[in-house]
């Protein structure tokens, strides 16, 4: 797969795109954040330093979800005060992208969920209530209000110069979980499952000295 | 490249030197010198609680220690105690926080030498209330049914180490175990979030082993809630054995009563006239006979003596030697026959038999004769009566039959009351305990 590439209107580096659907991405250089219109590049901010994260996938990760082969191409981190989190976006080989979430090493892959799908108004979304989509039973566990903390690399959709975003995790009693994006106008639905470290067979990890 | 996760700090509060062993994920770490909470996301470490010490529940792994258990490598980075109060009475248990930066967090308990391998659940059971008087709630996750156990509210009493969440002494979580030995399902509910997690017994020796800990680990007291019964499944296996060998038993009892054969060995009759007036004992002695010797074959079996006799209205006495020819072996034992029969308001009634039958069990098989001395109401020719002696060889002992019986069934009864012991044991630690007075 050829990657298409530009140049950082900032810093005037060459910045390569890992996925060529991406809207927008990161300069590896400047930490500018740059949205694509058409060839061009757009200047919309600059990352402030990422805090070192200890999640063990970066950019570049290799793994496998349901016999499909993905690769980690950017990330959104948020902060909320019990920690933080990664929503990294992996690209699959047929070319979908989703996104592989990294709580405290607690992992799950979703996909954002079709537009027709309804989605509960945040109000309604309270601790305990149930949703159905697609046939599935979910009930809400958590409401977390987080702190956008950055981006990295590529992203399906123009994602940055947030606030606070409120999160609500919805899980079913097969594994399956839901989360509610109310950052918004029209809150974004994304729809998935919880799956065991092992089973994504990552490769091109982060090694941790001593382990 | 490879990245650290472990860092040195310095405690704000006493100066001494702390390790933060899982990176960022590390929300608060405390200090164990000085017993200071510290907020690990603040760059200045601020002191967020200081606390009392006090050792409720022995720490069994230090901080530092990895261990490899269920094929992964698990570092213990933090111990907190939980304390549970239930009729005045406070129970403590400590939970060990394990940590591997790929796989993430994972939990060891220990209450009282009983040890469970916990973590948390990625997927919601579904709860049932109690359907009738008596049952308990259920809990209902991935096709696997829990008793609802205990519900009560635990405290944090004391923690050591780093956390992935703000942790403080006096944080409260309401807690509802139901079990399913050997497992145990757990809520923890706070400000309406509630938290799943699965816990797994497991003995302290592999802990001891996984670790590698000095010592042995402590004997677990009394029954945990989701502790395995002691004969894991065996109660059913032990029934059927008892079935398989009942059967057996009464195929048995079936061929030795009903089929095979019991070959007279001895028959004959005899007469007794007693004395006009009471003999003295040399009288009687001399009234003694001894029947011909016959032969006992085949191996060490029960030995029939039945004796019939004409008596009416009256008794007789035998005092019975059966004596081995060659060894002198002698097997001494007294029969006493009596028969009365008459007419009265009522009408017709009848008192005893004329018959009598003994078995002697177990007799080697050999050449043997029997001396009989007969004894009866004394009057001469007037109270003489006629006696058959028989005797069989080889028949079966049916006292033999119900001892095997009973053996049998000792083991069985034997494991169900264990088992009825262990479960009241178990359920006595519950809401549910017979001696409970919150009903």
């Amino acid at each position: 797969m050829t990657r298409p590439q530009a140049t950082c209107p900032n810093c005037g580096a060459r910045v390569e795109f890992r996925w060529s659907s991406a809207v927008q991405t990161v300069c590896p250089f400047c930490h500018s954040i740059l949205v694509r219109h058409d060839v061009d590049l757009e200047r919309v901010g600059t990352v402030a330093d990422l805090a070192p994260s200890s999640s063990p996938i970066q950019l570049g990760t290799g793994g496998r979800y349901h016999q499909r082969a993905f690769e980690v191409v950017g990330r959104i981190i948020y902060e909320w005060e019990q920690g933080g989190w990664n929503e990294w976006h992996v690209v699959f080989n047929d070319s979908t992208s989703g996104w592989l979430s990294d709580a405290q090493a607690e992992y799950a892959v979703s996909c954002l969920a079709a537009d027709s799908l309804a989605r509960p108004a945040e109000a309604n979304a309270a601790l305990g209530r149930h949703f159905t989509w697609q046939g599935k039973d979910y009930q809400v566990t958590t409401v977390t209000h987080a702190r956008y903390r950055g981006v990295e690399g590529d992203l399906p959709f123009e994602y940055w110069d947030k606030a606070e975003v409120v999160f609500v995790d919805l899980k079913s009693d097969d594994g399956g979980c839901a989360t509610l994006d109310y950052s918004e106008e029209t809150p974004l639905l994304f729809l998935g499952e919880f799956v065991e470290f092992r089973d994504l067979a990552l490769t091109n990890l982060r090694q941790f000295d001593g382990w | 490249m490879v990245d650290a996760l472990v860092r040195s700090l310095t405690c704000p509060q006493c100066g001494a030197t702390l390790t933060v062993r899982a990176g960022d994920h590390t929300v608060t770490v405390v200090c164990s010198h000085c017993n200071s909470i510290l907020d690990a996301k603040d760059p200045s470490l601020k002191v967020l609680q200081r606390f009392a010490a006090k050792q409720l529940v022995p720490q069994y792994i230090p901080l530092g220690a990895r261990g490899r258990w269920r094929g992964t490598m698990w570092e213990v980075i933090g111990f907190q105690v939980r304390t549970i109060r239930v009729q005045g009475i406070d129970y403590s248990w400590g939970e060990y926080l394990l940590f591997n930066p790929y796989e993430g967090f994972r939990y060891l308990t220990q209450y009282n030498g009983h040890w469970n391998d916990v973590i948390v659940l990625k997927t919601v059971p579904k709860v049932y209330k109690a359907r009738a008087t008596g049952a308990k709630p259920q809990a209902v996750v991935l096709g696997e049914t829990f008793q609802h156990f205990q519900t009560a509210t635990a405290t944090t009493t004391q923690v050591v180490g780093e956390f992935p969440w703000t942790v403080r002494v006096g944080d409260k979580v309401d807690v509802s175990d139901y079990v399913d030995p050997p497992r145990i399902l757990s809520s923890e509910s706070t400000a309406g979030e509630t938290t799943w997690s699965m816990g797994e017994y497991v003995t302290g020796d592999r802990i001891w082993q996984a670790y590698e800990l000095p010592g042995s680990p402590p004997d677990p007291i009394g029954v945990y809630a989701n502790q395995p019964a002691p004969y894991p499944g065996s109660l059913g296996r032990v029934w059927q054995a008892f079935a398989a060998f009942l059967g057996v038993l009464l195929l048995a009892a079936v061929w030795r009563f009903g089929l095979s054969p019991h070959a007279v060995v001895y028959e004959h009759v005899y007469q007794y006239v007693p004395p006009a007036t009471p003999p003295s004992d040399s009288e009687a002695a001399a009234a003694a006979l001894v029947t011909d010797t016959f032969t006992l074959n085949g191996r060490t079996s029960a030995l029939e003596l039945t004796t019939e006799t004409n008596l009416d209205n009256s008794w007789a006495y035998f005092a019975f030697a059966l004596i081995n020819d060659s060894t002198g072996t002698t097997y001494d034992f007294g029969r006493e026959v009596a028969y009365y029969d008459g007419r009265d308001v009522d009408g017709y009634w009848s008192e005893g038999s004329t018959r009598d039958r003994v078995l002697i069990p177990s007799v080697p098989s050999g050449r043997y004769y029997v001396r009989v001395q007969p004894e009866g109401p004394p009057g001469g020719t007037f109270r003489a009566f006629t006696y058959r002696l028989r005797l069989r060889r080889d028949v079966p002992w049916g006292m033999a039959y119900l001892l095997a019986f009973v053996l049998l069934a000792v083991p069985p009864a034997f494991v169900l009351l264990r088992s009825m012991t262990f479960e009241h044991t178990r359920w006595q630690e519950s809401d549910y305990s017979d001696t409970g007075d919150d009903e």
